[in-house]
């Protein structure tokens, strides 16, 4: 890409930029607004232990950390044996590079893309189309997968063209709207003009698996086992793309693409190439996506419309917030946390151990270790096994619910949360619905008053979970992505790993 | 010509309850520049509550009040649950990040839409529910009414269409007649001047919500009269009521009316004259074109940005 604007002028502003956003007491706060100042950025860095730690931690270079990162999991199927397990470090390899290409938009370029997943689906489509017996084209993947690519790229190019006017909301709105016209045309298209090119809603099946050197790397080992080369052709593409990026990002363009995330007008005022930009982070972001679609079809072997719906952007959505959209190793922390809980949520068993640490843990970052952590604990437990030993005085039917899996944890669920053997209708809808506008006023109170409300509030939602939630993972898993987005950008915008963010509008 | 005025019928129905979700998102947008995600899930909501209210007085089949009270009492129980809704979700998920950079609230919004959609899945299931107009005083909703040529316009559609131009109008008179409604222009212009000539800026806010929230709860209910609901119905409507409020002009209440209408006439002409499976691309072609070409609307001023 050439740049319109000149070199020699932006160098000595390089600078002061590279200053700015380096960690370090001495870094002078370019550019902070109230905003940003109440969230708490404007900390040099942490006293006492966790602070050397952390100063410790930033001297690691970053291809070390990488390196430390792809080992270990390259190690998932030496570990274990399971397909299962295998099978869910790939899908969580895809959500990485999935993560890793949202990022250049929504991180760097800053452009709100409700269309991402589209892309992904344009890839596994493309992939689909290039190699399987649909048309009878089998090309081989050295030639089908860069062709993909090329074809993603080029259509986030033209989506993005009539796109490069609009700001914000109205991006946001366009490409979602491109999202549901690959859905309706993928959905509708066995029938496009009288030819049938995606399948319908019947998709498009026998996809050829990938072919490296001239080999074919069957999806499944004997015995229907999930073939872990795919999880480390995967895992290997991930490395490029993520070296690739960080390349990019430093570059130029990546601070180019900064400057227009800050600020648009003043980057074009600086002479920026705005529209070019954009068009180039579109690009990138949905070359990566068409990219990662084309493993998920060559180990499927076939690919359907409702692969790519809304959830799926969501999902990838969450991962680059939690991580901390611009930050690469972020989103990289995010896609594997988020795609963990989820594989957690959809077994009983997991998800009641998960939900009852995540609570522990919860109230524990909250109120660390003091006395009202203590109060909060004890009062919790004492007013369970009160409310428990009451309703299973009046009637043992009231507790005599539960059995589930989760070992220790399921047993100490059964004896402390009420879960009777038939749940009367009103039940569910009343104690969510309360529980909901409970936490919402546990928002608005303080102190004493805050814990006093807190301990009905963990038994309730002990109650709401094991009477209602844990047995739908479907709708669970959507909610609580819900509220990780929505707590994730009042209390921290910047995610776990984001990286300092000005805006001045 | 009797499709024809079948169709235009169609049209005008489903359009005036897209211009009531319109209204929706014009009046946030108005005054927040945000983009409300979660107003259609909250129509969805609506829905709900109407087909909860109505098996709490009785069903269609044997209800405790007369079918005009009915009718009145549902429409009422979705527009105050909604409003209740609307002002949760402003006060939770939205005044947080008032003064957050743009792409913050949206995201909220998304997590809200995607809350609210779910939680009616796990509690209610993802099963289709009907009103079950049909029953309704031995099926009179769709045996009454009047003949234009061959084609009958049922009482149905009779009662949605002014039930919906009533709302609108009182909307309007609202919005251009009274105090209240003076405030909403003013902070709609430019809030922080409205702020410093003493209008209570999250009062207007809030307002604002109570007002399209309850549109929408009545656009649920009189979209659920006819054609069955679900937990997640929300985000296509939810995009369409979108989509009829940027045709129309984002932020003016005639430009939403009018947006409603052309959509609804142009999703039902496309189902009766090309196909039921292109109609929804009609729509998405129809929003992109007006997006890229005339984000105004039909009815908006062009947006000086200022810096």
């Amino acid at each position: 890409m050439s740049g319109g604007y000149d070199d020699e002028l932006t160098r000595p502003l390089e600078g002061a930029l590279e200053a700015s956003t380096s960690e370090g007491p001495t870094s002078p706060a370019v550019g902070r607004d109230e905003w940003v100042a109440r969230h708490g950025d404007n900390r040099t860095g942490r006293g006492g232990r966790i602070g050397k730690l952390e100063e410790r931690l930033r001297v690691v270079p970053w291809w070390a950390w990488l390196a430390t990162f792809v080992a270990l999991f390259c190690l998932v199927p030496v570990v274990s044996d399971s397909g299962y397990v295998r099978r869910v470090a790939f899908d969580i390899a895809i959500y990485m590079l999935l993560a890793l290409g949202l990022n250049v938009v929504v991180g760097w370029g800053g452009l709100l893309d409700l269309g991402y997943i589209a892309f992904f689906g344009i890839g596994a489509y493309a992939y689909a189309l290039l190699s399987s017996d649909h048309y009878g084209v089998h090309l081989p993947s050295f030639v089908s997968i860069p062709l993909v690519v090329v074809i993603g790229a080029t259509v986030g190019f033209l989506v993005g063209l009539p796109s490069r006017r609009l700001t914000g909301d109205y991006l946001a709105i366009v490409t979602l709207f491109f999202l549901q016209l690959f859905l309706t045309v993928t959905t509708n298209g066995d029938d496009l003009f009288g030819h049938n090119v995606t399948g319908g809603a019947n998709g498009i099946l026998n996809a050829d698996p990938l072919s490296l050197f001239g080999h074919e790397l069957p999806p499944t080992l004997e015995g229907g086992l999930f073939n872990p080369a795919y999880m480390y052709v995967v895992l290997a593409v991930f490395v490029v793309v993520y070296v690739a990026l960080r390349f990019v990002n430093l570059s130029r363009t990546g601070r180019a693409w900064r400057s227009l995330r800050e600020d648009p007008l003043a980057a074009e005022v600086m002479g920026m190439p705005v529209n070019s930009l954009k068009l180039m982070s579109f690009a990138f972001g949905a070359a990566i996506a068409a990219l990662s679609g084309t493993f998920v079809t060559a180990l499927s072997g076939s690919v359907f419309p409702l692969s790519f719906s809304f959830g799926i952007l969501i999902i990838i959505y969450t991962m680059v917030i939690l991580g901390g959209s611009g930050s690469q190793p972020g989103v990289v922390l995010g896609a594997v946390l988020i795609g963990i809980l989820l594989e957690l949520l959809r077994d009983p068993g997991d998800s009641r151990v998960l939900f009852y640490s995540a609570i522990l843990v919860g109230v524990v970052a909250i109120y660390r270790f003091s006395v009202r952590l203590a109060v909060i604990v004890g009062g919790t437990l004492v007013f369970g096994i009160v409310v428990h030993s009451i309703a299973g005085a009046i009637d043992n039917g009231w507790v005599n619910g539960s059995g589930g899996e989760g070992g220790g944890v399921a047993d100490f669920a059964a004896n402390w949360v009420i879960v009777p053997v038939q749940l009367a209708d009103w039940v569910a809808p009343v104690s969510y619905c309360l529980l909901v506008a409970l936490a919402l006023v546990l928002t608005l109170v303080h102190g004493w008053a805050r814990i006093a409300l807190l301990i009905p509030v963990l038994y309730l939602a002990a109650f709401v979970w094991e009477n209602v939630m844990i047995s739908q993972p479907e709708p669970t898993r959507y909610i609580i992505l819900g509220v990780i987005l929505i707590g994730l950008m009042i209390f921290r915008p910047t995610g776990i790993l984001g990286e300092k963010r000005v805006e001045i509008i | 010509m009797d499709t024809f005025i079948q169709l235009t019928l169609n049209g005008l129905t489903l359009g005036s309850v897209y211009a009531l979700i319109a209204l929706g998102y014009s009046l946030v947008y108005g005054i927040l520049k945000l983009l409300n995600f979660a107003h259609g899930d909250v129509f969805m909501v609506g829905t709900f509550i109407g087909f909860g209210a109505l098996q709490l007085l009785g069903g269609t089949t044997n209800p405790v009040v007369p079918a005009w009270a009915l009718l009145a009492l549902i429409t009422l129980a979705a527009m105050a649950g909604c409003a209740v809704l609307g002002v949760v979700i402003e006060r939770f998920a939205y005044r947080p990040l008032r003064d957050a950079p743009r792409i913050a609230p949206l995201i909220s919004a998304l997590g809200v839409s995607f809350f609210i959609a779910y939680s009616m899945q796990l509690l209610f299931g993802s099963e289709l529910r009907s009103y079950d107009m049909f029953s309704l005083s031995g099926g009179a909703l769709y045996t009454d009414g009047f003949d234009i040529g061959n084609v009958r316009v049922p009482m149905i559609r009779i009662i949605t269409i002014l039930a919906a131009f009533v709302m609108m109008i009182l909307l309007w008179l609202l919005v251009t007649r009274t105090r209240v409604g003076k405030a909403m222009r003013a902070t709609s212009f430019d809030r922080e001047a409205a702020a410093m000539m003493g209008i209570d800026i999250d009062k207007v806010i809030v307002f604002a919500f109570v007002l399209g929230s309850a549109l929408a709860g009545a656009a649920g209910v009189l979209f659920a009269l006819r054609i069955p609901t679900y937990a997640t119905i929300g985000f296509l409507i939810g995009l369409k009521g979108f989509t009829a409020a940027v045709i129309g002009g984002i932020g003016s209440i005639p430009g939403a009316m009018a947006g409603g209408l052309v959509l609804g006439f142009a999703e039902s002409y496309a189902q009766g004259y090309i196909s039921t499976r292109w109609s929804d691309l009609l729509v998405f072609i129809l929003l992109i074109l007006f997006l890229v070409f005339r984000p105004q609307g039909i009815l908006g001023k062009a947006d000086i940005r200022k810096v």
